[in-house]
């Protein structure tokens, strides 16, 4: 009998001096400004090519939401970190690019045909102690951004918002406007599609 | 709990957002059931996988340009 793992998905958001420097930026110090978007600067523009899936798009995304931010950084109370309100400006931006590149997609507030339905894994095989060391990290990092790529929207965006940028449920939500169980449904049908994309790299047999 | 219900639980299962009751029912169907385990910790090895993953570098022209509209933005302020 194998033991079973009981580990539950930790955070990696790190509180920090931001504080500091928001209230610096807020009485006008430039300095303090930059500081904040290069700490930012990389995660930001990662959330906006996940989202949009286009370089240029990604880009003029990024580009705008820290030229709002700067401009109604007096609106930024404090009362969440200074990261997580960025955040909200980007997705925004990232999903206006998105909807205006694709205007007949289905919006993402739509209900996805299907969801409600169970979602049953097919292919089940184990994955070793460290499927991360069958990769060098540059390799590793192409599937990942691979597979993500390939899944669809509705459930890429939920994905991205909660496991890799770490926002709660109601968050998430309130930012896409979706109910919360259409949320939860989202991100399950999304971690197991993802699951299922990455056991060809990491299950027993390996694709060409 | 049967192997439906596990799946359905999955999300919360690995979120720790799951009563006591609930997440003991699912452990005890994961001692016995090998399929859901493997489900289980390969799930979970997928969200560390990119919850762990390094942002994509900022091509240095993209940086560039972001630099300069703000400092555009912040000498125009």
């Amino acid at each position: 009998m194998t033991a079973v793992n009981r580990e539950v998905l930790p955070s990696t958001v790190v509180k920090d001096d931001e504080p500091k420097l928001v209230a610096a930026a807020k009485a006008g110090d430039p300095a303090a400004f930059t500081e904040l978007v290069q700490r930012y600067e990389r995660k930001i523009y990662r959330l906006a090519l996940n989202i949009t899936q286009n370089r240029e798009d990604a880009e003029d995304a990024m580009q705008d939401a820290f030229l709002k931010s700067y401009a109604h950084l007096g609106e930024f109370l404090g009362d969440s970190r200074f990261y997580t309100w960025l955040v909200r400006i980007a997705v925004n931006e990232a999903l206006m690019k998105l909807r205006r590149r694709r205007p007949n997609l289905t919006s993402i507030d739509e209900p996805v045909q299907g969801e409600e339905e169970d979602f049953m894994p097919r292919e089940i095989e184990d994955w070793g102690p460290s499927p991360e060391q069958k990769y060098a990290q540059t390799e590793l990092a192409a599937i990942l951004s691979s597979v993500i790529e390939k899944l669809e929207e509705e459930y890429r965006i939920v994905f991205v918002l909660r496991d890799i940028e770490e926002l709660s449920t109601e968050e998430t939500a309130q930012l896409l406007g979706l109910s919360i169980p259409a949320v939860k449904s989202r991100l399950l049908r999304a971690r197991l599609k993802l699951r299922e994309k990455l056991n060809r790299y990491f299950g027993g047999s390996v694709p060409n | 709990m049967n192997c439906r219900g596990v799946i359905r639980e999955l999300s919360n299962f690995l979120d720790g957002d799951l009563d006591p009751d609930v997440r003991a029912e699912l452990e005890r169907h994961l001692e016995h059931c090998d399929d859901c385990r493997l489900v289980v910790d390969t799930t979970r090895k997928t969200v560390q996988l990119f919850c762990h993953s390094d942002p994509v570098a900022l091509p240095e022209d993209v940086r560039d340009r972001l630099h300069k509209v703000l400092e555009q933005k912040m000498a125009r302020k």
